[in-house]
């Protein structure tokens, strides 16, 4: 029985950042023996015991690879994360936290131009919803307070995720079009979810009882 | 692009050394071994193919291709797969052979990699084709004999999923009248989306019944207990005939006494309008991504003018490699004869005889003991002969 334990240890993926707490607490409410540890600490490989879990503490847009390629069984990731790697996972659950929208946002006296330019962390997701709206535009890739492009003149509108909006607003910016909405998925690796099927499916149906009206 | 440097080779291209060559050969005859006692008989085809036949039949999407010109112009690819070729064969060299054939293969293919600069572009692949045989017995033989074959190399954790593509198809038929809308729920089940899936399947005007039936599709994988419940999800037509194929080719695989490595996959989709029946998947553990797949591909053949059912598998051996054991470390009984001019003839008779006696000899033409000395720290060597003047 030890050893069957063993072979169905789950490794999870956890997003640090934006989602990290509420991810947790998700865990918590599922019944996932959570510590402390894992809220405060500094390591990055947290192993649960007495539960047949460890966790990895990963930057966000690693989640999936370290799930495409198995090192992590399960991962806990944004949609926006999913729409921009393409990583060839399974998209088992929407946990249905860390809400918030795929907008494109710009200065409210936004003219269209010719060939505007669009500023974002998203590149694959803003080209791909551009083309599919037949506007031409230029894609420029940045890492990070990219509602700065706008007012500095380096784009004229961007692609970010919104939640609350305050940051665009205190930025003097506003919401445009809207492109999807965004929620925290529960993906697995394509393996693991075959070779480990029985802990796979615990683990789903726990964060079911915990997901609001969930089918 | 910038000119390679001088060691550079095209994007995922790789050499394999003698240590991981060993391996894979010894491997391949253990594949081999186990193989060929079922009746199948090894087939090479060419490294090239015409765009127009094989390309154009391949399951490999033309993009991943290698494709090239030949000096009369036409277009050429890298074969993608050997399951294509060797249906050409099969339709041409071998078109009065026959039914069923059985043919099995070891050979390197070619499919172009988009993500990723150092993932591999050639495989190497050990695979089984049995064409002419439409029967579900016919898959188990498949399926069995890629058990025995993960077996056989040594591979300590396995599974292998099955699943059939007419049982999702027939049950959305049954449920959605229009096609479009059953081509996106594929489109969710080949990428592995469940939660789109589910936002579709949500938004749809159909009876709870029906909701509840495609929404069950994606629990449908485990033990044997999940045939009796795919079969309460449909009453007749195509979802339940596959179902009933399933059933049957599962009491196969218990006469083989290989259901403890299975599992079932209702929704298991592997490749998009190229599978036409039974579909698996093979899966080692602390590997990341399947070692293995095959299934039931009945109107490949057709393209080459001799219609005929068909299976086979293909295992990818760079992955088998990975979930293997290390070849232990054999003592290396290499021996270093060093000779000098005079004693050349004497030495090189003295080294056939020693290979005759299975040593490995290695001969060296020297000039003193200088020579001698430096092939003494060679750590290749464990013994070194000399046969120099006196």
């Amino acid at each position: 029985m030890a050893v069957l334990d063993q072979a169905q240890k789950l490794t999870i993926a956890m997003p640090k950042g934006r989602i990290f707490e509420e991810a947790v607490h998700f865990l918590q409410q599922a019944g996932l023996e959570v510590t402390a540890e894992l809220q405060e600490s500094r390591k990055l490989i947290i192993p649960v015991e007495n539960a047949s879990l460890e966790f990895i503490l990963a930057k966000p847009t690693d989640v999936p690879t370290y799930v495409e390629y198995g090192v992590a069984d399960v991962g806990v990731v944004g949609k926006d994360v999913l729409l921009e790697e393409e990583r060839d996972v399974y998209e088992l659950l929407d946990l249905k936290i860390g809400y918030c929208r795929m907008m494109v946002a710009g200065l409210p006296d936004w003219k269209p131009v010719e060939a505007p330019r669009v500023a974002t962390k998203y590149p694959k997701i803003a080209s791909r919803y551009f083309r599919e709206q037949g506007q031409q535009v230029e894609v420029i890739k940045l890492n990070g307070s990219v509602e700065l492009a706008p007012i500095i003149g380096l784009a004229d509108r961007i692609v970010d995720i919104v939640s609350t909006g305050r940051t665009l607003r205190e930025n003097g910016l506003v919401e445009l079009e809207h492109i999807c909405e965004i929620t925290t998925r529960l993906i697995a690796n394509r393996a693991s979810y075959r070779m480990k099927s029985e802990a796979v499916d615990d683990i789903c149906n726990k964060f079911l009882q915990v997901i609001p009206n969930s089918n | 692009m910038a000119k390679p440097l001088g060691f550079e080779k095209p994007l995922g291209m790789r050499d394999i050394l003698p240590e991981s060559l060993a391996k894979q050969r010894r491997l391949e005859r253990a594949l081999r071994a186990c193989i060929e006692p079922w009746g199948y008989e090894e087939i090479s085809t060419p490294s090239l193919e015409y765009y127009d036949t094989v390309g154009v039949a391949s399951a490999t999407l033309t993009d991943r291709m290698f494709r090239l010109l030949d000096k009369q112009g036409h277009t050429v690819v890298l074969r993608p797969d050997m399951t294509t070729p060797i249906a050409r064969v099969v339709s041409s060299l071998y078109k009065d052979v026959p039914f069923p054939i059985r043919l099995y293969y070891q050979a390197n293919v070619f499919r172009a990699q988009e993500k990723e600069a150092g993932r591999n572009a050639e495989f190497y692949q050990t695979g089984i084709e049995l064409i002419g045989d439409a029967s579900e017995d016919a898959d188990a033989e498949a399926i069995a004999l890629a058990v025995f074959c993960l077996r056989a190399a040594g591979v300590e954790t396995f599974r292998i999923a099955i699943g059939h593509v007419d049982f999702a198809d027939g049950l959305l038929e049954e449920e959605i009248a229009d096609e479009e809308v059953r081509e996106q729920f594929r489109k969710y089940l080949y990428e592995r989306d469940f939660v789109g899936y589910r936002h579709l399947l949500s938004s749809l005007e159909i009876g709870s019944d029906g909701k509840q039936r495609l929404e069950m599709l994606l629990r449908l994988r485990g033990g044997k207990s999940k045939i009796a419940e795919a079969r309460k999800l449909t009453d007749n037509g195509k979802a339940r005939r596959a179902v009933e194929t399933v059933a049957s080719l599962w009491d196969a695989l218990e006469a083989y006494g290989v259901t403890e490595d299975l599992l079932l996959d209702f929704n298991l989709v592997s490749n998009l309008n190229y599978y036409t029946g039974v579909v698996f998947e093979g899966y080692a553990a602390d590997l990341g991504t399947p070692l293995l797949g095959g299934g039931r591909y009945d109107h490949l053949l057709a393209q080459f003018g001799r219609p005929a059912p068909a299976t086979g598998f293909a295992i990818k051996m760079d992955r088998l490699m990975q979930v293997t054991p290390e070849i232990v470390n054999r003592e290396k009984a290499n021996v270093l004869l060093c000779y000098t001019a005079n004693q050349r003839r004497a030495a090189l008779a003295e080294a056939q005889l020693l290979r005759k006696d299975g040593l490995v000899v290695v001969t060296r033409l020297v000039k003193g003991q200088a020579e001698v000395e430096a092939g003494r720290r060679d750590a290749r060597f464990a013994r070194v002969i000399c046969m120099l003047d006196e």
